[in-house]
Parts: structure tokens; C-alpha cells; sequence
């Protein structure tokens, strides 16, 4: 088959899956929408696996692209409704497509007892095809419509269960906290389109000039600053970060899918993807890499304190973005790729547990109240174990080659310092604390289960994803071992994605010596030997000591209340700007709009009515009156020529 | 004839006078009534006005035409009363009066 087929179908068959389920969305039948759902996502996925696999061996393309019609030409400004998979969006199209079809699987157990199973996985479906429509697009007005997609279908599916209030509002409070990022994202556009006169990402990257743009109101650094903000917004990080925890209101698969594996790592993709423009503002890598690290320390630390299950997943997804942001303010654009990769795998996995946990648990989601379920679910414990390796980077799990690829640029790039290598580890500190927290809470030490709730492992639907996402966070990490490594260990298995990678992502100029291999594995073994002892530590205070977290917090009680409350971030900005806002609307309205813009209009209206009555007398259908004008007129005029 | 010689001497500028009177009276009649019938013979009266200043200049000039058009005015003054008194006829069948306010209730 052709590209353009087979882009056509890989687009369209989730498509075709949201209209079959979303003009049948009275239906209940779960099985027959979750079957039909999961078909789409699948057969886009043997799509972009046939395209994909273009890209290798004999007769390798560097990218396939089709293009099917003109969107808009507009003098010189053309856009193209075209795609793309090169070795960038190869990566992401796969995960996509791939972990999106698991989670497509997972749903139809998870949601068989919901009232509307066809309207969920329509707007599943629907996620998908924007999702590919922001990873194929050739162009950024492409990508701008699928960003803006994702972002309805993340809004639809918070808050799926609208009817409570709280998780309505969490659909709007992502809606309205993504529509400031994607402001900056448009501005972006069109900083973009002023400064090279196109959208297409082909065309900026070659234009792109040589020079980096040392200034901080330059046209170039400008436009990756607005990028970036659409990207903090999408990719929930500091300042906008506020909405992704709370969007656990919705279906944790959605949690998984959308705010966890791939929506979220929209705004990485973003920026990997100009990689070459976003080299050449060192200003902006700069302040990304101090957001990433802040934020990835920031929300770890939050992570420590939270009781609900989905809460600290989701500030370590918070956390785990902050280092894809890091690893590309320092330059390491393959490396923030890498971790978007291995992240979306270890992360759904956990997701999709703690669905099977919560599932398990009959929608019970706070870990007081769990405790020793890997006696009750042993498969969910199994597979759950896995991501928690992966993810506090033991290796030879995925979470170890992908962070550590971030803390070593971080360490020795141009762009990165020692301070962010210190934050990235402090980070992962944390990280391992919490997410041993979280595993002992949930699956160790004694059970805490309330009487009246028996829990039962979940059906194969459910852990068949499960184990097929395990397998991938064990192995997914093996393609980008790292030289240093890769020359000690047995075969001298070299950076495979590193050599994929390598032309499209461009690495920052190096000065200087080049970095040993000793520092390299000497860092390397202190980055996991601190997080093995903090993970430790944490088994011992949740399972060998359970009375300890408790006299510990009592020491530090007002450090504590402030991690717990989230910093009072939430808080503060509705002290400090949603209120205000709020207030000086309502002003405007009172003051500005009833009194001066009504009252114009009024006026107007008024005068013109007026007229329009004092002309309307002339037309009042008196016939002796229209006579009366006649002879008036007659006279007038014979007087005029007599005259 | 010399019977009365020196006294009135009827010319043209009479006929004028006596043509622009009944006119103003007609019009005046057309403004003010408010009867239909009456309002038609107004009209009636204009109509005949004219006639006199044609019949007074084709007199005057020794020029047959204006008497010729007189002759048309009449034939169209004939349909024109024929058509506004059937006019007349509907609305006092409806309404049992003949008052020119009533033709206000004719449109539309």
C-alpha cells in the first residue's frame, strides 16, 4: 500500500471509531464500543508500525510523508494538510499508538460497569486521532489543531463524570489552565511565521540561522519562550502545572492515557521537535532547564505527602515531566525523548495498576485504606513492582538508562550545571521515597482494608495490558545504553537511539575536555545508590516501622503542612490572580459596560428611533395627506420656475 | 353684437381665472372631504377644470387638438369614476359608510 493510504487509514480509523461510537452514545453495551474502540487504535498502530518500518534497513527513507490537500494559501502563506513520521515522531507515533491501544484494551474491563461506555470511548478514540494529528502534522498549524484536540478531549474526559461538581470542575480548571499555555503557543506561531515566513517544520529547521540569539527580546528567543509557555501549559509545569494533578477525576485509564503517557508530553515532543531553533536561544534552554528542575523537585516533594493513590502518581508524572524539561534546557533533546519513551511506558503501567487496584478496591482510592494486596492481587503486585524498579531507576530497568542519560547531560553539557544535576538527583531521591511509600502503603505491610471490601484480581482484559506494558518497562530502556556502559557490560551493546536520533536532534556545540567514562559510571552509581538507600529508608519507615512516619512528621509539623497543601499554590493563585480577575470583571461589568457602553448604545438607539418615528408620520397611509404633499409640492415647485 | 357694447368683454384670462378657481375648489374638496363620493366629485370638478383652460386655448389659438384632448379626458374621467365608485361600493358594503379613513384598512 501507499503512504498516503496508510497514513489515511492511521489517521481515519480512529476517526471512524469516534463516530461509530459517538452517534450510538445512548448505548450501554461496553464490550461491543470497547471492542470497536480498540480495533481503531489497533489498526492505527499496524499502521504506523508498517510506516515506521520504512525508516529501517535496506533502502531507508530519512522520513515518509504524504500530503493530501491545500489547506490554505493565502498570498505567500501556504498550509498544507500533510504528515510526517521521521525518527522523531517515530518514536512517539509508536508509543502513542501502541500504549494507546493497551489502554484502549484496559478500558473495556475497567469501565463495564459505567453507564456510558460508548460516549467514554468515543472521546478515547477521538483523543487519539488529535493526538496524531499533533504528532504527524508536517506543519505547526497541524500540530496547533491537534494540541487544541487533545486539549477538548482531555476536558471531556476529567470531567467524564460530570454530575459531581468537584470533577466537573476539574475539566474546566485543565480547560482554562491549557488555554493560557496555548496562548503562548499561538503567539509562538506567529513569532514563528514572522521570522521565517512559514509554518512547516522542514522549512524553519533549514532556515534556521547559525547564530544563537544571545539577546533576551530577540525575535528567535521570543518565539521559543511563547513555545515554551504553550508547552508548561500542556505539559503541566511550573507555573501551569496546577491542573494535572487534579484531572485524576477522571477514568484512570484516562489518567494513563492522556495525562500520563502522551497528551503531557505534547509539550516535549514540541520542543524536540525544534530542537534546532531552540539551540539557537540559549536564554530560553536556560530557563527551561531551571523550570524542569524546579519543578521536578517541587512536585516530588509534594508526591511524599499525598494519601490518594492517583494523587502521587500524578505528581510524579509532574515530576518526571519536569526532567524531560530539564534534559531539554540543557541540550539533550534525545534524552528528553528517551525519557518521554520509557516514562510513558512505567507510568501507564502504574496507572493502569492503580486503576486495577481502585477497580479492585470497589473506587476506593486512599492508601490508609489499603495495605498487603499483593496477597489478593498478585498480578496487578507483580506488574506494579516492575514500574516501581523502572521508575526510581534500579537498573536494568527503563527508568535507570533514561534518567541517567538526563543527570549526566544535565552534569556535563554546555547548557547544564552542576546545581540542576544536584536537583535532578534530589529529585530522584524523592522519587524513590514516594514510590516506595506508595508500594509498601498499597501492597505491603499489614492490611488496612475495611471489612465490608474484598478484593479480586481484575479480568484478562485488564492484565493482559498490564503485563505487555511490564515486559516493555523492563526492555524499553536497552536502546539507549549508554557508551560508558555499554563498553563495560558483556557484547558491547552500543546507543542504539542515540545513532536513530542522530541528524535530527543536534546536539549542543561542546567545549573543552570530553568527559570521562569514569565520571560518567561515577555519577551514575551515586545517582542509583542514593535512591536505593532513600528507597531503604522508606521501606523501613512504612513496613519494618509503621509508627515512625508519624513521630517523624510530628518533628517537622509545619514543613510538612506546607508539602501537604501543595505548597498552597492553589491557593495562592486565587488570592492573588483569580479573584482579583473575578473582581475586576465584575467592576468592568458594573461600571464600564452598564454604565457607559449600555448607555451609548442606548442614546444611539434612541436618536435613531427618533428620526425614524418623526420620518414615519410622512408614511401613515392618509391618502388626503398624500395629497395634500402633492399639491404642496406642485406649489412649491411652480413657484420656484414662476418666480 | 352691440347691445352691450362696453361692457364686459369676455377674453382668454377669464376662462383661466374661472379654470384655476374650480381647480383650487377641487383640490381643496380632494383634501378636506372625507366622504368618498363627494371626494370623487372633486375630482370630477378638476378633471373639468382643465377642460375649460383646453377648450379656452383651443379657442384662442385656432387649433383644433385641445378640444380633441378634452374628449379623451372625459372617456378616462368616465373609467376613473366608474372604478372609484365600485371602490365606494365595497368598502359601504363592509363598513356601511363611505368615509376616505376606511380605505386605510385596504392594504395589505
Amino acid at each position: 500500500m501507499s503512504n498516503t493510504v496508510l497514513f489515511a487509514i492511521l489517521l481515519l480509523a480512529p476517526l471512524i471509531g469516534f463516530l461509530f461510537n459517538g452517534l450510538r452514545w445512548k448505548s450501554h453495551n461496553a464490550y461491543l464500543a470497547g471492542t470497536v474502540a480498540t480495533v481503531a487504535a489497533g489498526i492505527s498502530f499496524l499502521c504506523s508500525v508498517v510506516l515506521v518500518s520504512k525508516l529501517f534497513g535496506e533502502g531507508a527513507v530519512p522520513a515518509v510523508s504524504a500530503k493530501f490537500y491545500e489547506w490554505m494559501a493565502i498570498g505567500g502563506f501556504n498550509v498544507t494538510a500533510g504528515f510526517v513520521i521521521d525518527h522523531i515522531s517515530a518514536i512517539m507515533v509508536l508509543v502513542v499508538t501502541g500504549v494507546g491501544t493497551l489502554i484502549h484494551l484496559f478500558s473495556i474491563g475497567y469501565m463495564s460497569h459505567d453507564e456510558r461506555p460508548s460516549k467514554y470511548f468515543a472521546y478515547l478514540n477521538l483523543f487519539l486521532f488529535n493526538m496524531l494529528l499533533l504528532i504527524l502534522g508536517e506543519n505547526l498549524l497541524l500540530m496547533f489543531v491537534g494540541w487544541e484536540g487533545v486539549g477538548l478531549c482531555s476536558y471531556l474526559l476529567i470531567g467524564f463524570w460530570f454530575s459531581d461538581s468537584e470533577k466537573a470542575a476539574a475539566g474546566m480548571k485543565a480547560f482554562i489552565t491549557n488555554r493560557i499555555g496555548d496562548a503562548g503557543f499561538l503567539l509562538g506561531i506567529f513569532t514563528i511565521f514572522f521570522l521565517f515566513g512559514t509554518v512547516n517544520f522542514q522549512e524553519i529547521i533549514g532556515r534556521v540561522s547559525g547564530v544563537p540569539d544571545l539577546t533576551w527580546t530577540g525575535p528567535v528567543t521570543l518565539a521559543c519562550l511563547f513555545l515554551f509557555i504553550g508547552a508548561t501549559g500542556k505539559s503541566a509545569q511550573i507555573p501551569l502545572y496546577v491542573w494535572l494533578p487534579d484531572a485524576m477525576a477522571g477514568p484512570t485509564p484516562v489518567s494513563a492515557l492522556i495525562h500520563a503517557a502522551t497528551m503531557v508530553t505534547a509539550g516535549v515532543y514540541m520542543i524536540c521537535r525544534l530542537n534546532p531553533l531552540f539551540l539557537m536561544a540559549p536564554n530560553v534552554l536556560n530557563v527551561i532547564a531551571i523550570i524542569g528542575a524546579a519543578t521536578a523537585v517541587m512536585a516530588a516533594t509534594i508526591g511524599l505527602t499525598q494519601w490518594d493513590i492517583k494523587k502521587v502518581l500524578a505528581y510524579s508524572t509532574v515530576s518526571q515531566l519536569g526532567y524531560m524539561f530539564l534534559a531539554c534546557g540543557v541540550g539533550a533533546f534525545g534524552a528528553a525523548m528517551f525519557h518521554l519513551m520509557t516514562h510513558a511506558f512505567f507510568k501507564a503501567l502504574m496507572f493502569l495498576g492503580s486503576g486495577s487496584v481502585i477497580h479492585a478496591m470497589e473506587g476506593e482510592q486512599d492508601i490508609r485504606k489499603m495495605g498487603h494486596l499483593k496477597k489478593y492481587l498478585p498480578i496487578t503486585h507483580a506488574t506494579f513492582f516492575i514500574g516501581w524498579v523502572a521508575i526510581i531507576g534500579m537498573p536494568p530497568f527503563a527508568g535507570f538508562f533514561s534518567k541517567d542519560e538526563i543527570l549526566w547531560k544535565a552534569f556535563t553539557s554546555p547548557h547544564g550545571h552542576i546545581l540542576l544535576w544536584l536537583a535532578g538527583v534530589i529529585g530522584a531521591v524523592c522519587t524513590a521515597f514516594y514510590m516506595t511509600r506508595l508500594m509498601a502503603l498499597t501492597f505491603w505491610g499489614k492490611s488496612r482494608v475495611p471489612e465490608s471490601v474484598h478484593p479480586h484480581e481484575s479480568p484478562p482484559s485488564m492484565s493482559i495490558p498490564l503485563i505487555i506494558l511490564a515486559v516493555l518497562s523492563v526492555v524499553g530502556g536497552w536502546i539507549g545504553i549508554p557508551h560508558a556502559l555499554g563498553a563495560i557490560l558483556p557484547g558491547h551493546p552500543g546507543n542504539w537511539l542515540e545513532h536513530w536520533l542522530h541528524g535530527v536532534i543536534l546536539e549542543p556545540a561542546a567545549h573543552g575536555a570530553h568527559p570521562s567514562a569514569t565520571l560518567e559510571l561515577a555519577l551514575m552509581g551515586v545517582s542509583v545508590s542514593l535512591a536505593a538507600l532513600s528507597a531503604l529508608l522508606a521501606y523501613n519507615f512504612y513496613v519494618t516501622n509503621p509508627e515512625r512516619p508519624a513521630q517523624f512528621v510530628s518533628k517537622i509539623r509545619g514543613l510538612y503542612e506546607l508539602v501537604y497543601n501543595k505548597y498552597f499554590v492553589d491557593e495562592f493563585y486565587f488570592a492573588r490572580i483569580i479573584n482579583p480577575l473575578i473582581d475586576a470583571s465584575k467592576g468592568m461589568w458594573a461600571y464600564i459596560d452598564v454604565n457607559f457602553i449600555d448607555k451609548t448604545t442606548y442614546a444611539v438607539s434612541d436618536v435613531v428611533r427618533g428620526m425614524g418615528s418623526a420620518a414615519k408620520s410622512f408614511q401613515n397611509g392618509n391618502l388626503q395627506q398624500y395629497a395634500m404633499y402633492i399639491a404642496l409640492g406642485v406649489a412649491v415647485t411652480m413657484f420656484l420656475i414662476l418666480r | 353684437m352691440p347691445i352691450l357694447d362696453g361692457a364686459l368683454k369676455v377674453g382668454l384670462d377669464h376662462y383661466l381665472y374661472l379654470s384655476a378657481v374650480l381647480f383650487v375648489l377641487g383640490m381643496i374638496g380632494v383634501m378636506m372631504r372625507r366622504n368618498v363620493v363627494v371626494i370623487l366629485m372633486c375630482i370630477e370638478l378638476m378633471l373639468n377644470a382643465v377642460n375649460i383652460s383646453f377648450v379656452a386655448f383651443s379657442r384662442y389659438a385656432e387649433n383644433v387638438n385641445g378640444q380633441v384632448m378634452v374628449f379623451f379626458v372625459m372617456t378616462i374621467a368616465a373609467a376613473e369614476a366608474a372604478v372609484g365608485l365600485a371602490l365606494a361600493v365595497t368598502v359601504f358594503k363592509k363598513f356601511r359608510e363611505v368615509n376616505i379613513r376606511f380605505f386605510e384598512h385596504l392594504k395589505g
